[in-house]
């Protein structure tokens, strides 16, 4: 984005809470602070020097407060800006701005999500829509189905793409110890697993997951004397296209056409200098779409692209090495867990599934029915 | 300036009047462009939005069939009408799963659960 200095800012401190199903009684809060803890472990940092905090919720409306109240924070900026799952890259965005101009030092951005303890229903209900709640839509999911039908339509796409884009996730997931999903899948399994929205079946739905994040940031000179190797913010794009699906323009092209392009211009890189792309994959459409609406692929070739395994470890463009929200986690809210997944395969503390030499990790936020797109750029260097 | 008086009327209450009458409305800008859904004014420019009936006829934009436990499949559609608006709607009289994307629909306004006019489509005779 105009007006951001590459590589001013750093991640110093990234961690989950605990993932999966939490005991009754957790709260969303609950699951931030223990997050937050743990990447304060993570950086050499204390409760004391964060200074700023950035969150949203569907649960908990004043996450802010709630946070300052919880942990006993005393924040000079706050942030409780709200745009769906893509949020948490957006929160990088104005972190970034706040410690260029000196407004704060230490900046938080942290989500937790009880979803599966309480229902989806229960932690994100929707809001009312005159025109299209009547007609029961079964909402996020068959917005996504009608992206993946005009997707197939229009270019070919198929069933058995998608479903590579779930296998491939599941691949990943194996490698990665805390990933919910624990069984391999194969592409006859997801295309005869329980019809959702056609073309989507079960297995082209992310997980409903307990869970939550915290990273940490810091301008760059100070994140040089702390316990970790400074993950750099290199570039950083968002993009607002529309609420309801009934107003989206093309179903088939998402405005990560705009975020990616403000995050690569940023960071003066292009798609050919990414090591690891981490893009929400809240359906397994979104993979496709995002990978050529960020330019791995050319537009309609994402099906023809995953094929194969382009994706999957070993392949050409690793994608979702924590297996993702089809297999990893997805607490209602996921952008915040690609930034973790980003950040220490930045490190290089990934284990089984590190990407070798990787010096610039992608995390790609989307919000609501392809609403909101955020795409953030982190490099090992400055 | 809208030259709406919110006080007297909604934009959704003068819709779903129409609905109740049996007409599908959409509303036009000075220009003639389409806007749906209806609102106070244009997006982009701010001019007063005028009140147009739609002939109903229109195109299926995208489809899926929606299984949910306990009720049996059912359909859910963007379709863009042929006066240049796109709205969700549902396919009806037609196994939903038959409903196809470029299918050509015509609007029939049905009931929604409080038994309120609701405008759904059946498939129409092709352009």
């Amino acid at each position: 984005m105009r007006g951001l200095k590459s590589a001013s800012v750093a991640i110093v401190g990234a961690a989950e809470s605990d993932l999966g199903l939490c005991a009754p009684g957790t709260s969303p809060i609950d699951l931030m602070a223990q997050a937050t803890l743990r990447a304060l472990e993570d950086s050499g940092l204390k409760i004391s020097d964060i200074d700023a905090i950035f969150s949203a919720s569907t649960q908990t409306r004043y996450t802010t407060l709630a946070l300052k109240e919880y942990l006993g924070l005393e924040p000079s900026y706050h942030d409780n800006s709200h745009i769906g799952g893509a949020s948490f890259m957006t929160h990088v965005a104005h972190a970034m701005m706040a410690l260029e101009q000196g407004l704060c030092k230490v900046a938080l951005i942290t989500y937790g999500s009880t979803q599966k303890s309480v229902s989806r229903a229960a932690a994100s209900p929707r809001e009312y829509n005159p025109y299209e709640t009547p007609y029961s839509p079964f909402l996020p999911a068959a917005a996504y189905a009608m992206a993946a039908a005009r997707h197939m339509h229009q270019y070919g796409t198929t069933r058995e793409h998608l479903a590579q884009v779930a296998v491939s996730a599941r691949q990943w997931a194996l490698k990665n110890p805390i990933a919910w999903e624990k069984t391999p899948l194969s592409i006859e399994d997801a295309l005869s697993a329980k019809m959702v929205s056609y073309p989507l079946t079960v297995r082209d739905c992310c997980l409903v997951s307990d869970g939550g994040g915290a990273i940490l940031l810091t301008v760059s000179d100070r994140a040089r004397d702390l316990r970790k190797k400074p993950v750099y913010v290199l570039g950083v794009g968002e993009a607002l296209s529309h609420l309801s699906i009934s107003n989206m323009p093309d179903l088939t092209v998402t405005a990560a056409t705009r975020s990616g392009p403000l995050a690569f211009n940023m960071a003066k890189l292009g798609v050919k200098d990414v090591d690891v792309a981490l893009l929400y994959d809240a359906f397994s459409i979104n993979t496709i779409l995002f990978l050529e609406d960020l330019g791995f692929c050319p537009k309609g070739e994402g099906g023809r692209f995953v094929q194969g395994g382009a994706i999957s470890p070993g392949g050409s463009c690793p994608v979702n090495t924590n297996g993702g929200g089809l297999s990893y986690c997805h607490p209602g809210m996921y952008g915040l867990m690609l930034l973790i997944e980003a950040t220490r395969q930045i490190r290089g503390e990934c284990g089984d599934r590190q990407i070798g030499g990787c010096e610039v990790a992608l995390a790609h936020g989307n919000g609501g029915v392809l609403s909101s797109q955020a795409t953030v750029i982190l490099g090992a260097q400055p | 300036m809208s030259t709406f008086n919110l006080t007297a009327e909604s934009p959704l209450g003068v819709f779903k009047q129409f609905c109740e009458e049996g007409k599908l409305a959409y509303q036009v800008t000075p220009s003639g462009q389409a806007v749906f859904y209806p609102r106070i004014v244009a997006p982009q420019t701010g001019e007063t939005l005028s009140w147009q009936i739609s002939k109903g006829e229109g195109t299926v934009y995208s489809t899926s069939v929606i299984h949910l436990k306990g009720i049996e499949p059912y359909n859910i559609a963007l379709i863009d009408l042929d006066e240049g608006f796109r709205m969700m709607s549902r396919v009806e009289e037609m196994p939903p799963e038959k409903v196809s994307i470029g299918m050509r629909v015509k609007m029939k306004m049905s009931k929604d659960k409080e038994g309120r006019a609701l405008p759904v489509f059946v498939q129409g005779d092709s352009k």
